[in-house]
Protein backbone atom coordinates (compact mmCIF):
# COMPACT_ATOMS: atom_id res chain seq x y z
CA UNK A 1 0.00 0.00 0.00
CA UNK A 2 1.55 3.18 -1.19
CA UNK A 3 1.41 5.62 1.97
CA UNK A 4 2.74 8.56 -0.08
CA UNK A 5 -0.89 9.77 -0.69
CA UNK A 6 -1.41 10.80 2.96
CA UNK A 7 -0.64 14.53 3.88
CA UNK A 8 3.44 14.95 5.12
CA UNK A 9 1.64 17.67 8.01
CA UNK A 10 -0.98 16.46 10.26
CA UNK A 11 -4.25 18.03 10.06
CA UNK A 12 -3.81 19.30 13.23
CA UNK A 13 -0.90 21.39 11.70
CA UNK A 14 -2.98 22.30 9.06
CA UNK A 15 -5.09 23.91 10.51
CA UNK A 16 -3.31 26.32 12.55
CA UNK A 17 -1.85 27.04 9.63
CA UNK A 18 -4.81 27.99 7.85
CA UNK A 19 -5.51 30.15 11.24
CA UNK A 20 -2.05 32.30 10.63
CA UNK A 21 -2.93 32.79 7.27
CA UNK A 22 -6.75 34.39 8.16
CA UNK A 23 -5.03 36.06 11.43
CA UNK A 24 -2.07 37.78 8.47
CA UNK A 25 -5.30 39.06 6.32
CA UNK A 26 -7.32 40.41 9.59
CA UNK A 27 -3.72 42.17 10.62
CA UNK A 28 -3.65 43.80 6.91
CA UNK A 29 -7.40 44.25 6.46
CA UNK A 30 -7.43 46.43 9.97
CA UNK A 31 -4.02 48.37 7.98
CA UNK A 32 -6.18 49.09 5.23
CA UNK A 33 -3.69 47.43 2.69
CA UNK A 34 -5.40 46.45 0.19
CA UNK A 35 -5.13 42.47 -1.17
CA UNK A 36 -4.26 42.24 -4.60
CA UNK A 37 -3.68 39.01 -7.46
CA UNK A 38 -0.94 38.67 -10.03
CA UNK A 39 -0.24 36.21 -12.86
CA UNK A 40 2.09 33.49 -11.72
CA UNK A 41 3.09 33.12 -15.64
CA UNK A 42 5.33 35.75 -17.07
CA UNK A 43 7.03 36.57 -20.16
CA UNK A 44 9.62 38.04 -18.22
CA UNK A 45 12.15 36.74 -15.75
CA UNK A 46 13.88 37.61 -12.70
CA UNK A 47 17.79 37.96 -13.65
CA UNK A 48 19.14 37.12 -10.54
CA UNK A 49 21.91 34.65 -11.06
CA UNK A 50 20.89 32.84 -7.59
CA UNK A 51 17.52 31.97 -8.34
CA UNK A 52 16.38 30.04 -11.38
CA UNK A 53 12.71 30.01 -12.54
CA UNK A 54 10.74 26.70 -14.10
CA UNK A 55 9.59 27.68 -17.65
CA UNK A 56 6.60 26.66 -19.32
CA UNK A 57 5.08 27.02 -22.23
CA UNK A 58 1.88 28.61 -23.37
CA UNK A 59 0.34 27.66 -27.34
CA UNK A 60 -3.06 28.48 -28.44
CA UNK A 61 -5.34 31.84 -29.35
CA UNK A 62 -2.72 34.93 -29.72
CA UNK A 63 0.36 32.13 -30.29
CA UNK A 64 0.27 29.24 -32.48
CA UNK A 65 3.71 28.76 -32.68
CA UNK A 66 3.77 29.02 -28.71
CA UNK A 67 5.27 31.44 -25.97
CA UNK A 68 7.84 30.81 -23.09
CA UNK A 69 6.46 31.79 -19.70
CA UNK A 70 8.10 31.56 -16.29
CA UNK A 71 6.62 31.26 -13.47
CA UNK A 72 7.46 33.69 -10.74
CA UNK A 73 9.63 33.70 -8.15
CA UNK A 74 8.11 36.38 -6.03
CA UNK A 75 4.98 38.85 -7.46
CA UNK A 76 7.53 41.82 -7.16
CA UNK A 77 7.95 42.75 -10.52
CA UNK A 78 3.89 42.76 -11.27
CA UNK A 79 3.01 44.62 -7.43
CA UNK A 80 5.28 47.31 -8.00
CA UNK A 81 3.63 48.37 -11.75
CA UNK A 82 0.18 47.93 -8.95
CA UNK A 83 1.72 50.78 -7.04
CA UNK A 84 2.82 52.64 -10.27
CA UNK A 85 -0.70 52.59 -11.06
CA UNK A 86 -1.06 54.72 -7.95
CA UNK A 87 -2.77 51.04 -5.93
CA UNK A 88 -1.49 52.26 -2.35
CA UNK A 89 -0.59 49.86 0.13
CA UNK A 90 -0.72 46.62 -1.35
CA UNK A 91 -0.16 42.65 -0.16
CA UNK A 92 -0.49 39.82 -1.57
CA UNK A 93 -0.52 36.01 -0.84
CA UNK A 94 0.47 33.31 -3.50
CA UNK A 95 2.40 29.90 -3.79
CA UNK A 96 6.14 31.05 -6.19
CA UNK A 97 8.25 28.65 -7.41
CA UNK A 98 12.11 28.26 -7.49
CA UNK A 99 14.22 25.57 -9.17
CA UNK A 100 16.38 23.46 -7.90
CA UNK A 101 16.02 24.17 -4.30
CA UNK A 102 14.88 21.16 -1.89
CA UNK A 103 16.09 20.61 1.69
CA UNK A 104 15.51 20.96 5.18
CA UNK A 105 14.22 24.61 4.78
CA UNK A 106 13.47 24.35 0.98
CA UNK A 107 10.74 23.57 -1.36
CA UNK A 108 10.54 24.37 -4.89
CA UNK A 109 7.23 25.77 -4.34
CA UNK A 110 6.36 27.42 -1.29
CA UNK A 111 3.51 30.44 -0.35
CA UNK A 112 4.66 33.79 0.06
CA UNK A 113 3.34 36.72 1.76
CA UNK A 114 4.53 39.83 0.16
CA UNK A 115 4.07 43.75 0.62
CA UNK A 116 4.63 46.60 -0.37
CA UNK A 117 4.17 50.57 1.66
CA UNK A 118 4.27 53.31 -0.41
CA UNK A 119 6.01 56.39 1.72
CA UNK A 120 7.91 53.71 4.19
CA UNK A 121 11.64 52.95 4.23
CA UNK A 122 13.39 50.08 5.57
CA UNK A 123 13.11 51.12 8.95
CA UNK A 124 9.59 51.72 9.06
CA UNK A 125 8.77 48.54 7.36
CA UNK A 126 10.85 46.78 9.97
CA UNK A 127 8.71 47.97 12.59
CA UNK A 128 5.73 46.86 10.60
CA UNK A 129 6.89 43.17 10.09
CA UNK A 130 7.70 43.37 14.21
CA UNK A 131 4.09 44.43 14.78
CA UNK A 132 3.04 41.62 12.75
CA UNK A 133 5.53 38.89 14.32
CA UNK A 134 3.50 40.22 17.48
CA UNK A 135 0.15 39.00 16.00
CA UNK A 136 1.39 35.75 14.86
CA UNK A 137 4.42 34.51 16.84
CA UNK A 138 4.37 32.61 20.25
CA UNK A 139 4.87 34.48 23.47
CA UNK A 140 8.39 32.27 23.76
CA UNK A 141 9.68 33.05 20.53
CA UNK A 142 8.93 37.45 21.24
CA UNK A 143 10.98 39.71 23.14
CA UNK A 144 9.95 43.28 24.11
CA UNK A 145 12.15 44.47 21.40
CA UNK A 146 13.52 42.39 18.44
CA UNK A 147 17.51 42.47 18.12
CA UNK A 148 18.45 44.54 15.05
CA UNK A 149 22.13 44.41 14.05
CA UNK A 150 23.97 46.07 10.47
CA UNK A 151 25.09 43.38 8.30
CA UNK A 152 28.45 44.14 9.37
CA UNK A 153 27.80 44.23 13.09
CA UNK A 154 26.56 40.20 12.36
CA UNK A 155 29.87 39.55 10.88
CA UNK A 156 31.42 41.30 13.44
CA UNK A 157 30.26 39.81 16.15
CA UNK A 158 29.91 36.21 15.11
CA UNK A 159 32.41 35.70 12.73
CA UNK A 160 34.74 38.13 13.68
CA UNK A 161 35.60 40.06 10.22
CA UNK A 162 34.55 43.14 8.45
CA UNK A 163 32.42 41.71 5.30
CA UNK A 164 32.22 45.33 3.65
CA UNK A 165 36.49 44.99 3.63
CA UNK A 166 37.77 41.58 3.95
CA UNK A 167 39.57 40.22 0.82
CA UNK A 168 38.94 36.99 -0.55
CA UNK A 169 42.35 35.84 1.78
CA UNK A 170 40.88 37.01 4.60
CA UNK A 171 37.55 35.78 4.26
CA UNK A 172 39.31 32.09 3.27
CA UNK A 173 41.39 32.47 7.06
CA UNK A 174 38.27 33.57 8.23
CA UNK A 175 36.42 30.52 7.17
CA UNK A 176 39.42 28.01 7.92
CA UNK A 177 39.35 29.11 11.68
CA UNK A 178 35.15 28.53 11.65
CA UNK A 179 36.02 24.29 10.55
CA UNK A 180 35.42 24.76 7.22
CA UNK A 181 38.93 24.28 5.36
CA UNK A 182 37.91 23.63 2.03
CA UNK A 183 35.02 25.31 -0.37
CA UNK A 184 35.54 24.34 -4.01
CA UNK A 185 34.86 26.24 -6.54
CA UNK A 186 34.16 30.27 -4.56
CA UNK A 187 37.07 31.37 -6.23
CA UNK A 188 37.41 34.65 -5.61
CA UNK A 189 33.85 35.17 -5.47
CA UNK A 190 33.42 37.65 -2.35
CA UNK A 191 29.17 37.73 -2.46
CA UNK A 192 30.12 33.69 -2.19
CA UNK A 193 32.52 34.27 0.48
CA UNK A 194 30.06 36.10 2.54
CA UNK A 195 26.99 33.57 1.77
CA UNK A 196 29.59 31.02 3.02
CA UNK A 197 30.12 32.54 6.42
CA UNK A 198 26.48 33.97 6.94
CA UNK A 199 24.69 30.48 6.20
CA UNK A 200 27.48 28.40 8.05
CA UNK A 201 28.82 30.72 10.82
CA UNK A 202 26.49 33.63 11.34
CA UNK A 203 23.14 32.24 11.31
CA UNK A 204 23.43 29.13 12.97
CA UNK A 205 24.27 31.94 16.19
CA UNK A 206 21.17 33.74 15.63
CA UNK A 207 18.89 33.73 18.50
CA UNK A 208 15.01 34.29 18.44
CA UNK A 209 13.79 37.26 16.10
CA UNK A 210 17.17 39.43 14.66
CA UNK A 211 16.50 41.62 11.57
CA UNK A 212 19.73 42.01 9.94
CA UNK A 213 19.85 45.35 7.60
CA UNK A 214 21.74 47.01 5.33
CA UNK A 215 23.67 45.35 3.05
CA UNK A 216 26.63 44.97 0.90
CA UNK A 217 25.97 47.23 -2.02
CA UNK A 218 27.25 44.03 -4.30
CA UNK A 219 23.97 42.47 -2.77
CA UNK A 220 21.14 45.16 -3.06
CA UNK A 221 18.82 42.89 -5.99
CA UNK A 222 16.27 45.53 -6.10
CA UNK A 223 16.99 47.59 -3.11
CA UNK A 224 18.17 51.35 -3.22
CA UNK A 225 21.43 51.59 -2.54
CA UNK A 226 23.09 54.70 -0.05
CA UNK A 227 26.00 56.10 -1.25
CA UNK A 228 29.40 55.65 1.34
CA UNK A 229 31.47 58.23 2.84
CA UNK A 230 34.99 58.08 3.51
CA UNK A 231 34.69 55.55 6.37
CA UNK A 232 31.78 53.76 6.06
CA UNK A 233 31.01 51.63 2.62
CA UNK A 234 28.35 51.90 0.41
CA UNK A 235 25.42 49.75 1.87
CA UNK A 236 22.21 48.10 0.38
CA UNK A 237 18.87 49.54 1.80
CA UNK A 238 17.70 45.93 2.38
CA UNK A 239 16.89 43.90 5.25
CA UNK A 240 16.19 40.24 6.02
CA UNK A 241 14.86 38.77 9.47
CA UNK A 242 15.71 35.46 10.88
CA UNK A 243 14.12 33.72 13.93
CA UNK A 244 16.70 31.48 15.47
CA UNK A 245 18.78 31.46 12.29
CA UNK A 246 16.16 30.56 10.25
CA UNK A 247 15.98 32.93 7.48
CA UNK A 248 12.34 34.15 7.30
CA UNK A 249 11.85 37.77 5.05
CA UNK A 250 13.93 39.93 2.91
CA UNK A 251 12.83 43.74 2.60
CA UNK A 252 14.06 46.42 0.53
CA UNK A 253 13.95 49.97 0.79
CA UNK A 254 12.47 50.12 -3.36
CA UNK A 255 15.04 51.38 -5.58
CA UNK A 256 13.06 53.81 -7.77
CA UNK A 257 15.53 54.77 -10.75
CA UNK A 258 14.20 52.87 -14.09
CA UNK A 259 17.85 53.18 -15.57
CA UNK A 260 19.52 51.50 -12.35
CA UNK A 261 16.73 48.78 -12.63
CA UNK A 262 17.70 48.19 -15.99
CA UNK A 263 21.28 48.28 -15.71
CA UNK A 264 21.25 45.90 -12.85
CA UNK A 265 18.99 43.33 -14.95
CA UNK A 266 21.54 43.81 -17.81
CA UNK A 267 24.36 43.15 -15.48
CA UNK A 268 22.90 40.48 -13.83
CA UNK A 269 22.02 38.31 -17.35
CA UNK A 270 25.90 39.22 -18.45
CA UNK A 271 26.15 37.35 -14.70
CA UNK A 272 24.37 34.71 -15.92
CA UNK A 273 26.32 34.33 -19.40
CA UNK A 274 29.54 34.09 -17.31
CA UNK A 275 27.97 31.34 -14.77
CA UNK A 276 26.90 29.23 -18.26
CA UNK A 277 23.58 29.83 -17.19
CA UNK A 278 20.79 30.81 -19.76
CA UNK A 279 19.98 34.70 -19.78
CA UNK A 280 16.50 35.58 -19.47
CA UNK A 281 13.73 38.12 -20.63
CA UNK A 282 14.17 41.38 -18.85
CA UNK A 283 10.74 42.44 -17.38
CA UNK A 284 10.41 46.13 -19.80
CA UNK A 285 6.72 46.37 -18.32
CA UNK A 286 8.37 46.98 -14.61
CA UNK A 287 10.70 49.33 -16.37
CA UNK A 288 8.35 50.67 -18.43
CA UNK A 289 6.16 51.60 -14.73
CA UNK A 290 9.38 52.65 -13.27
CA UNK A 291 10.06 54.90 -16.03
CA UNK A 292 6.39 56.24 -15.62
CA UNK A 293 7.42 56.32 -11.47
CA UNK A 294 6.98 54.16 -8.58
CA UNK A 295 6.10 56.55 -5.28
CA UNK A 296 8.85 56.56 -2.68
CA UNK A 297 8.21 52.87 -0.92
CA UNK A 298 9.31 50.21 1.17
CA UNK A 299 8.92 46.33 -0.13
CA UNK A 300 8.62 42.81 2.16
CA UNK A 301 8.53 38.83 1.07
CA UNK A 302 8.03 36.44 4.34
CA UNK A 303 7.81 32.81 3.89
CA UNK A 304 4.51 31.50 5.29
CA UNK A 305 5.93 28.08 5.36
CA UNK A 306 8.86 28.94 7.13
CA UNK A 307 6.66 31.33 9.40
CA UNK A 308 4.37 28.20 9.73
CA UNK A 309 7.26 26.13 10.88
CA UNK A 310 8.98 28.20 13.29
CA UNK A 311 5.37 28.73 14.91
CA UNK A 312 4.90 25.41 15.65
CA UNK A 313 8.57 24.25 16.31
CA UNK A 314 8.83 22.05 13.73
CA UNK A 315 12.06 20.59 12.23
CA UNK A 316 11.75 20.96 8.05
CA UNK A 317 9.49 22.52 5.64
CA UNK A 318 8.11 19.32 5.05
CA UNK A 319 6.39 18.62 7.94
CA UNK A 320 4.20 21.57 7.03
CA UNK A 321 3.31 21.47 4.12
CA UNK A 322 0.08 19.37 2.84
CA UNK A 323 2.08 17.96 0.06
CA UNK A 324 6.05 18.69 -0.26
CA UNK A 325 7.86 17.55 -3.36
CA UNK A 326 8.11 13.97 -2.61
CA UNK A 327 4.28 13.86 -2.47
CA UNK A 328 3.46 16.47 -4.93
CA UNK B 1 36.26 7.86 -13.94
CA UNK B 2 32.73 9.37 -12.99
CA UNK B 3 32.00 12.45 -11.82
CA UNK B 4 28.57 13.14 -9.33
CA UNK B 5 27.74 16.62 -8.87
CA UNK B 6 26.06 17.76 -5.82
CA UNK B 7 22.50 17.42 -7.07
CA UNK B 8 23.24 14.49 -6.88
CA UNK B 9 24.36 13.99 -3.82
CA UNK B 10 22.01 11.61 -1.08
CA UNK B 11 22.85 9.34 2.05
CA UNK B 12 25.21 6.42 0.81
CA UNK B 13 26.63 8.52 -2.39
CA UNK B 14 30.47 7.20 -2.41
CA UNK B 15 32.47 10.13 -3.52
CA UNK B 16 36.42 10.64 -2.99
CA UNK B 17 37.77 13.38 -0.77
CA UNK B 18 41.47 13.73 0.05
CA UNK B 19 42.50 10.69 -2.13
CA UNK B 20 40.13 8.51 0.35
CA UNK B 21 36.95 7.14 -0.43
CA UNK B 22 34.39 8.30 1.51
CA UNK B 23 30.80 7.46 2.26
CA UNK B 24 27.69 10.58 2.13
CA UNK B 25 26.46 10.18 5.80
CA UNK B 26 24.45 13.72 5.88
CA UNK B 27 23.38 16.02 3.35
CA UNK B 28 22.17 19.61 3.79
CA UNK B 29 20.67 22.17 1.22
CA UNK B 30 21.92 25.67 2.32
CA UNK B 31 20.49 28.85 0.61
CA UNK B 32 20.13 32.34 1.64
CA UNK B 33 16.93 33.65 -0.45
CA UNK B 34 19.28 35.79 -2.23
CA UNK B 35 22.72 34.45 -2.47
CA UNK B 36 24.99 31.24 -2.95
CA UNK B 37 23.62 27.83 -2.65
CA UNK B 38 25.78 25.04 -1.06
CA UNK B 39 25.73 21.40 -0.24
CA UNK B 40 27.00 20.81 3.51
CA UNK B 41 27.59 17.33 4.05
CA UNK B 42 29.19 14.91 6.60
CA UNK B 43 30.97 12.02 5.14
CA UNK B 44 32.70 9.45 6.25
CA UNK B 45 35.87 8.12 5.26
CA UNK B 46 35.89 4.18 4.76
CA UNK B 47 39.48 3.81 5.72
CA UNK B 48 39.50 5.42 8.85
CA UNK B 49 35.59 5.39 9.54
CA UNK B 50 35.83 9.13 10.77
CA UNK B 51 33.39 11.85 9.80
CA UNK B 52 34.25 15.25 8.81
CA UNK B 53 31.97 17.93 7.43
CA UNK B 54 32.46 19.37 4.10
CA UNK B 55 31.09 22.32 2.05
CA UNK B 56 30.40 22.31 -1.81
CA UNK B 57 28.97 25.10 -4.02
CA UNK B 58 25.83 23.97 -5.74
CA UNK B 59 26.74 23.08 -9.11
CA UNK B 60 30.25 21.57 -8.43
CA UNK B 61 31.25 17.74 -9.03
CA UNK B 62 33.20 15.43 -7.42
CA UNK B 63 35.04 12.25 -8.29
CA UNK B 64 32.53 8.95 -7.57
CA UNK B 65 34.37 6.37 -5.70
CA UNK B 66 34.46 3.05 -7.05
CA UNK B 67 33.06 1.75 -3.57
CA UNK B 68 31.19 -1.59 -3.20
CA UNK B 69 30.29 -4.04 -0.82
CA UNK B 70 30.12 -7.72 -0.77
CA UNK B 71 28.65 -10.31 0.75
CA UNK B 72 32.21 -12.97 1.07
CA UNK B 73 32.73 -15.96 3.17
CA UNK B 74 35.79 -15.71 5.68
CA UNK B 75 37.82 -18.34 5.30
CA UNK B 76 41.14 -18.00 7.72
CA UNK B 77 43.90 -16.02 8.58
CA UNK B 78 47.59 -17.15 7.08
CA UNK B 79 49.14 -14.77 9.90
CA UNK B 80 49.26 -11.53 7.50
CA UNK B 81 46.23 -11.57 5.67
CA UNK B 82 42.67 -12.73 5.98
CA UNK B 83 40.81 -14.11 3.01
CA UNK B 84 37.59 -14.41 2.36
CA UNK B 85 35.51 -15.90 -0.74
CA UNK B 86 32.49 -15.18 -3.20
CA UNK B 87 30.15 -18.04 -2.56
CA UNK B 88 28.84 -17.73 -6.40
CA UNK B 89 32.19 -17.16 -8.20
CA UNK B 90 34.65 -18.79 -5.81
CA UNK B 91 36.60 -15.78 -6.05
CA UNK B 92 39.26 -14.82 -3.17
CA UNK B 93 40.48 -11.74 -1.77
CA UNK B 94 43.09 -11.13 1.35
CA UNK B 95 42.24 -8.21 3.61
CA UNK B 96 45.32 -6.63 5.45
CA UNK B 97 45.35 -5.65 9.03
CA UNK B 98 44.44 -2.29 8.03
CA UNK B 99 41.07 -3.04 6.10
CA UNK B 100 40.23 -5.62 8.87
CA UNK B 101 40.99 -3.61 11.95
CA UNK B 102 39.21 -4.14 15.14
CA UNK B 103 36.96 -6.52 13.78
CA UNK B 104 39.32 -9.55 13.51
CA UNK B 105 37.99 -10.13 17.16
CA UNK B 106 34.67 -11.22 15.93
CA UNK B 107 35.98 -12.91 12.40
CA UNK B 108 34.85 -16.45 12.80
CA UNK B 109 35.80 -18.99 9.88
CA UNK B 110 32.32 -19.80 7.81
CA UNK B 111 30.78 -16.38 8.73
CA UNK B 112 29.66 -14.57 5.99
CA UNK B 113 30.67 -10.98 5.95
CA UNK B 114 30.49 -7.53 4.15
CA UNK B 115 33.46 -7.09 2.37
CA UNK B 116 33.96 -2.93 1.32
CA UNK B 117 36.34 -2.94 -2.06
CA UNK B 118 37.37 -0.24 -2.90
CA UNK B 119 39.09 -0.55 -6.85
CA UNK B 120 38.49 -4.06 -6.11
CA UNK B 121 40.68 -4.31 -2.81
CA UNK B 122 39.25 -4.41 0.61
CA UNK B 123 39.08 -1.50 2.97
CA UNK B 124 37.10 -2.56 5.70
CA UNK B 125 35.11 -5.60 6.98
CA UNK B 126 31.66 -5.80 8.90
CA UNK B 127 30.83 -9.03 10.36
CA UNK B 128 27.52 -10.30 10.78
CA UNK B 129 25.39 -8.17 13.16
CA UNK B 130 25.32 -11.22 15.98
CA UNK B 131 28.45 -14.47 15.79
CA UNK B 132 28.76 -16.91 18.21
CA UNK B 133 31.90 -17.62 19.76
CA UNK B 134 33.30 -20.01 21.95
CA UNK B 135 34.28 -18.90 25.49
CA UNK B 136 38.34 -19.73 25.87
CA UNK B 137 39.16 -18.55 28.92
CA UNK B 138 37.02 -16.87 32.03
CA UNK B 139 36.55 -17.75 36.08
CA UNK B 140 34.71 -20.72 36.60
CA UNK B 141 30.84 -20.72 36.13
CA UNK B 142 28.33 -20.09 39.30
CA UNK B 143 25.91 -23.04 38.59
CA UNK B 144 22.15 -21.85 39.37
CA UNK B 145 23.05 -18.32 38.96
CA UNK B 146 21.23 -17.57 36.03
CA UNK B 147 18.87 -15.24 37.65
CA UNK B 148 20.93 -13.31 39.16
CA UNK B 149 22.91 -10.13 37.91
CA UNK B 150 26.42 -9.52 38.25
CA UNK B 151 29.71 -10.27 35.42
CA UNK B 152 33.24 -11.34 34.76
CA UNK B 153 35.03 -10.64 31.96
CA UNK B 154 35.90 -13.51 29.51
CA UNK B 155 38.11 -14.47 26.83
CA UNK B 156 36.98 -15.72 23.65
CA UNK B 157 38.42 -18.12 20.93
CA UNK B 158 39.29 -14.99 18.91
CA UNK B 159 40.71 -13.54 21.64
CA UNK B 160 38.03 -10.69 22.47
CA UNK B 161 37.37 -10.28 25.86
CA UNK B 162 33.62 -9.30 27.28
CA UNK B 163 31.56 -9.31 30.09
CA UNK B 164 29.49 -12.28 29.99
CA UNK B 165 26.82 -13.19 33.05
CA UNK B 166 28.74 -15.64 36.30
CA UNK B 167 26.67 -18.69 34.82
CA UNK B 168 28.58 -18.50 31.75
CA UNK B 169 32.19 -21.43 31.45
CA UNK B 170 34.91 -22.16 29.97
CA UNK B 171 34.16 -23.90 26.35
CA UNK B 172 30.35 -22.28 26.49
CA UNK B 173 29.08 -21.24 23.21
CA UNK B 174 27.63 -17.85 23.25
CA UNK B 175 26.01 -15.26 20.95
CA UNK B 176 27.40 -11.67 20.96
CA UNK B 177 26.40 -8.06 19.39
CA UNK B 178 29.10 -6.90 17.07
CA UNK B 179 28.23 -3.85 16.53
CA UNK B 180 28.07 -3.14 20.56
CA UNK B 181 30.53 -5.90 21.47
CA UNK B 182 27.77 -7.14 24.05
CA UNK B 183 27.01 -10.55 25.24
CA UNK B 184 23.77 -11.57 23.95
CA UNK B 185 22.83 -15.51 25.58
CA UNK B 186 24.19 -18.75 25.65
CA UNK B 187 24.07 -20.30 22.53
CA UNK B 188 23.73 -23.85 20.43
CA UNK B 189 26.26 -24.26 17.84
Amino acid sequence: MNEQWRPAASLQLLKKRAHLLARIRAFFAAREVLEVETPVLSAAAITDSHLSSFTSHYQGPGAAQGKMLYLHTSPEFPMKRLLAAGAGAIYQVCRVFRQGEVGRLHNPEFTMLEWYRPGFDHYVLMDEVAALMRELLPQALLSDDIERLTYAEAFQRFAHIDPHVATVAEFHACADAHGLPTVAGLGDDIDGWRDLLLTHVVEPQLKGLVFIYDYPASQAALAKIREGTEVTPAVAERFELYCNGVELANGFHELLDADEQRARFLAENEQRKSAGLVEVPVDELLLAAMAKGLPPCAGVALGIDRLVMVATNSKAISEVMAFPLDRA
Amino acid sequence: MANYSTSEFKRGLKIMQDGDPCSIVENEFVKPGKGQAFSRVKIRNLKTGRVIERTFKSGESVEAADVMDTDLQYLYNDGDAWHFMDQTSFEQVAADATAVGDEKKWLREQDICTVTLWNGAPISITPPNHVVLKVEDTDPGVRGDTAQGGSKPATLETGAVLQVPLFVDIGDLIKVDTRTGEYISRAKE
